[in-house]
C-alpha cells in the first residue's frame, strides 16, 4: 500500500513562502511526476513528503494515517538522491545492506535481500566494490537498490538522472519504468525534464512558484493545458504563442499552435516565414522562423522537408489543434 | 619532434624541482652535516664533508638530559592537539552542520587572532601565568599550546566537515539512522582522514612552536626547542653541538612528518582538492 494525500501542506522558509498551500491526492501504484522550472518548490515539496524538511501547515497522510510529525524513516518511504547519497566508505554490498542492518534485521536474510536486489539491478558482480570505483549508472543503481531492499510503500526519486549523460539517460529511464511496472509501488520523481515527466508518468503534477498549475496524465496536459503555463512547459519544442490580430480573429488573447500542428509548404500557406536556424535531427527538422507580422516561430518539419538558412517557408495553422487563452492566460474551452 | 621536446621539458622540470627541493632542504641537511663535525671544523667554514664523529651527540647528551625535554615535547604538542580537538570537533561541527548567518564572522574573528603578533600580548600573559602558578609547567604550557591552534583546527574541521555531502546524512535518516547510528556508521567514517590530518599538522605545529615555549619554561617543562636554545647561551656558540642537538630535536618530527606524508598533503591542501 502507498497511498498519500497532501492537505493544505505549505512550507515557509524565513520570509518566502516557498510553498503557500497545496492538496494533492496520489494513489497507491501510480508514479507520480512533480515537474517544473527550477526553484518551483518540486524537490521542498519532494522533502516534506519524505519528512526531511518540517511542513510549515497543513497535513501529510500515507495510507490514511497522519505522519505530519513523524520521523522520515518511521514513514516508510525510501528515496533515491540526485547526488546518489551512497556511502563512499562502504562497498556496495553494505551500502544496499545499510536500511536491513538498521532495522536489525538477521544477516541471513539481510544477505538474501541483498543478493536478490543485486539480481534485479545487474550488480552481483559489483558487490565487493566501492562506489568510488563505479560509473554514474551503477552508483544509480546501488541507490535504487538500497531503496528496494526495504520494501517501502512509495519510493521518492529526486532528479535521479540529471548527473547522467543523454544516452544513459534515456536507458535508466526505461530501467526505472520497468521497475515500476514489476513492482508496482507508489513511486513520486521529480524533475525539470518534460521529456522525463512525458515517458514515465502515470500522472503529472506541473508546478510553478509553489502552486499546482495542472495535474493530470501525459497526454490530458499535452492535449489540454489548462493555462499558458502548462501549455509552453509540456511539450517539446515548446508551443508558439501568437498575440494580436490572429489571437482576436480566433476570439482569444493569445492563440497557441504547437510546433507539429503547423502544415509546411514551399508554395503557398497562411503565414510566411524566413528560416533563421534549422537544427536537423534527422528524422525529423525543427525550423526557427521569423514569420511577417508575427514574429518567432518554431515548426517542427519532415527531415526529408529540406530547408535551410535564409529559405522562404509557407505555414498553415492545423486549426482543430489550435490552443485558445483569455487575458489571465487561462484556457478557453470548446 | 613533438615527443623530444617533451622528453625535453620532463628532464628540465625534473632537474628544476630537485633544485628547489635542495634548496628547501639544505638547511636542514647541513645541520645534520655539522653535527657530524668537530667544532674547529664547524667554524672553519662551509665545507660539506664532515669527519664523521659522533662525538656532539654523546657531549650533549652528557651535558644535558635529552630525554627529558623530548618528554616534554610529547606531552605538550600531543595534550594540546587532543584538548584542541575535543573543543574544536563540537565546534566545528555545529557550525559546519547547523551554521548560522554568523558562522563566517565567527569563523573569520577566530582566524583574526593569529594575525596578531605574538609579543604584543607576551606582558600580559606572562603576568598571568606567574599569578596562576603555571610558569614552566606542563599544563601551562599545553593550554597555551592548546589555545595558540585551537582557530587553526577548528577552520580545518570546519573545511573537511564541509565536505561531507548534507544528502548522504539525509539518506542515513531515510535509511532508519537515529543520530547515534547516523555518527557511528556514516558521520565519522568519513570524517576520521580529516580528523586525522588535523591531528598530524597540529602536533608538528605545537613541536615547533618556540616563541611561547621558550618564554614560559626554564627547567621543568622546557621541551625541545629550549633544549636547542639552550646550546646557543652562557659559553658561547657551539655549532656542532647546537647542530647535533637541532637534529636531536626535529629528527622524531621528521620521521613521523615522513610516515604521514600522504594524510599530510591532504591537510594541508584542505578543500583544494576533490
Amino acid at each position: 500500500m502507498g497511498s498519500i494525500t497532501l492537505n493544505k501542506v505549505s512550507k515557509v522558509f524565513g520570509e518566502a513562502k516557498v510553498i503557500p498551500s497545496i492538496d494533492l491526492e496520489i494513489n497507491d501504484g501510480e508514479f507520480v511526476v512533480f515537474v517544473g522550472p527550477s526553484g518551483c518548490g518540486k524537490s521542498t515539496l519532494l522533502r516534506l513528503i519524505a519528512g526531511l524538511e518540517d511542513v510549515s501547515g497543513g497535513k501529510i497522510m500515507i495510507d490514511g494515517k497522519d505522519v505530519t510529525q513523524a520521523a522520515p524513516a518511521a514513514r516508510g518511504l525510501a528515496m533515491v538522491f540526485q547526488s546518489y547519497a551512497l556511502y563512499p566508505h562502504m562497498s556496495v554490498r553494505k551500502n544496499i545492506a545499510f536500511p536491513l542492518k538498521m532495522a536489525r534485521m538477521e544477516q541471513s536474510a539481510i544477505d538474501r535481500k541483498v543478493e536478490a536486489a543485486a539480481k534485479v539491478l545487474n550488480l552481483t558482480d559489483y558487490l565487493e566494490r566501492r562506489p568510488s570505483q563505479l560509473s554514474g549508472g551503477q552508483r544509480q543503481r546501488v541507490a535504487i537498490g538500497r531503496a528496494i531492499v526495504r520494501e517501502p510503500s512509495a519510493f521518492l526519486f529526486d532528479e535521479p538522472l540529471s548527473n547522467l549523460d543523454a544516452a544513459l539517460r534515456g536507458t535508466m529511464r526505461l530501467e526505472i519504468s520497468d521497475l515500476h511496472n514489476q513492482l508496482k509501488t507508489t513511486m513520486i520523481y521529480v524533475t525539470h525534464d518534460q521529456v522525463e515527466a512525458m515517458t514515465m508518468a502515470d500522472k503529472i503534477v506541473v508546478l510553478n512558484r509553489g502552486n499546482i498549475e495542472q495535474v493530470g496524465s501525459p497526454l490530458e496536459l499535452y492535449r489540454s493545458p489548462r493555462n499558458l503555463f502548462v501549455a509552453g512547459f509540456i511539450g517539446s519544442p515548446r508551443m508558439n504563442f501568437v498575440d494580436g490580430a490572429y489571437a482576436q480573429s480566433k476570439n482569444a488573447k493569445t492563440a497557441g499552435i504547437r510546433p507539429e500542428h503547423l502544415g509546411l509548404s514551399k508554395d503557398n500557406g497562411t503565414w510566411r516565414g524566413i528560416v533563421k536556424v534549422a537544427e536537423h535531427l534527422g528524422a525529423d527538422t525543427f525550423l526557427h522562423l521569423d514569420v511577417d507580422g508575427i514574429g518567432p516561430i518554431t515548426a517542427r518539419c519532415d527531415g526529408e522537408f529540406g530547408a535551410y538558412h535564409g529559405d522562404t517557408v509557407y505555414m498553415t495553422p492545423d486549426e482543430s489543434k489550435l490552443h485558445r487563452f483569455d487575458e489571465k492566460g487561462l484556457a478557453i474551452k470548446g | 619532434m613533438a615527443r623530444s621536446v617533451t622528453t625535453r621539458h620532463k628532464v628540465t622540470a625534473t632537474i628544476a624541482a630537485w633544485i628547489v627541493a635542495l634548496i628547501i632542504f639544505f638547511p636542514i641537511l647541513y645541520t645534520i652535516i655539522t653535527s657530524l663535525k668537530t667544532e674547529p671544523e664547524a667554524i672553519a667554514g662551509f665545507s660539506l664533508i664532515p669527519s664523521g664523529t659522533f662525538e656532539n651527540y654523546i657531549t650533549v647528551q652528557t651535558q644535558r638530559d635529552y630525554f627529558k625535554p623530548f618528554m616534554n615535547s610529547v606531552v605538550i604538542s600531543v595534550g594540546s592537539t587532543i584538548l584542541a580537538l575535543i573543543i574544536a570537533i563540537p565546534s566545528a561541527w555545529a557550525m559546519a552542520f547547523s551554521p548560522t548567518r554568523r558562522t563566517k564572522d565567527v569563523l573569520m574573528w577566530m582566524l583574526s587572532t593569529k594575525m596578531m603578533p605574538a609579543v604584543a600580548v607576551l606582558v600580559p600573559i606572562y603576568l598571568m601565568f606567574r599569578d596562576f602558578g603555571l610558569l614552566d609547567s606542563r599544563i601551562g604550557l599545553t593550554v597555551m599550546l592548546t589555545l595558540i591552534n585551537l582557530p587553526i583546527v577548528v577552520w580545518m574541521l570546519y573545511t573537511y566537515f564541509r565536505e561531507i555531502p548534507g544528502e548522504i546524512l539525509e539518506a542515513a535518516r531515510m535509511d532508519g539512522a537515529g543520530l547515534w547510528q547516523e555518527i557511528v556508521y556514516v558521520l565519522t567514517p568519513m570524517a576520521v582522514p580529516g580528523i586525522a590530518s588535523t591531528l598530524l599538522l597540529n602536533i608538528i605545529l605545537a613541536w615547533n612552536e618556540a616563541f611561547w615555549t621558550i618564554r614560559l619554561s626554564t627547567t621543568n617543562a622546557a621541551p625541545l626547542t629550549a633544549f636547542i636554545a639552550s646550546f646557543s647561551s652562557p659559553q658561547g656558540l657551539f655549532w656542532a653541538k647546537l647542530s647535533a642537538a637541532s637534529t636531536m630535536a626535529i629528527a622524531p618530527i621528521l620521521i613521523l612528518g615522513w610516515f604521514s606524508q600522504k594524510q599530510l598533503v591532504r591537510g594541508l591542501t584542505f578543500g583544494a582538492v576533490k
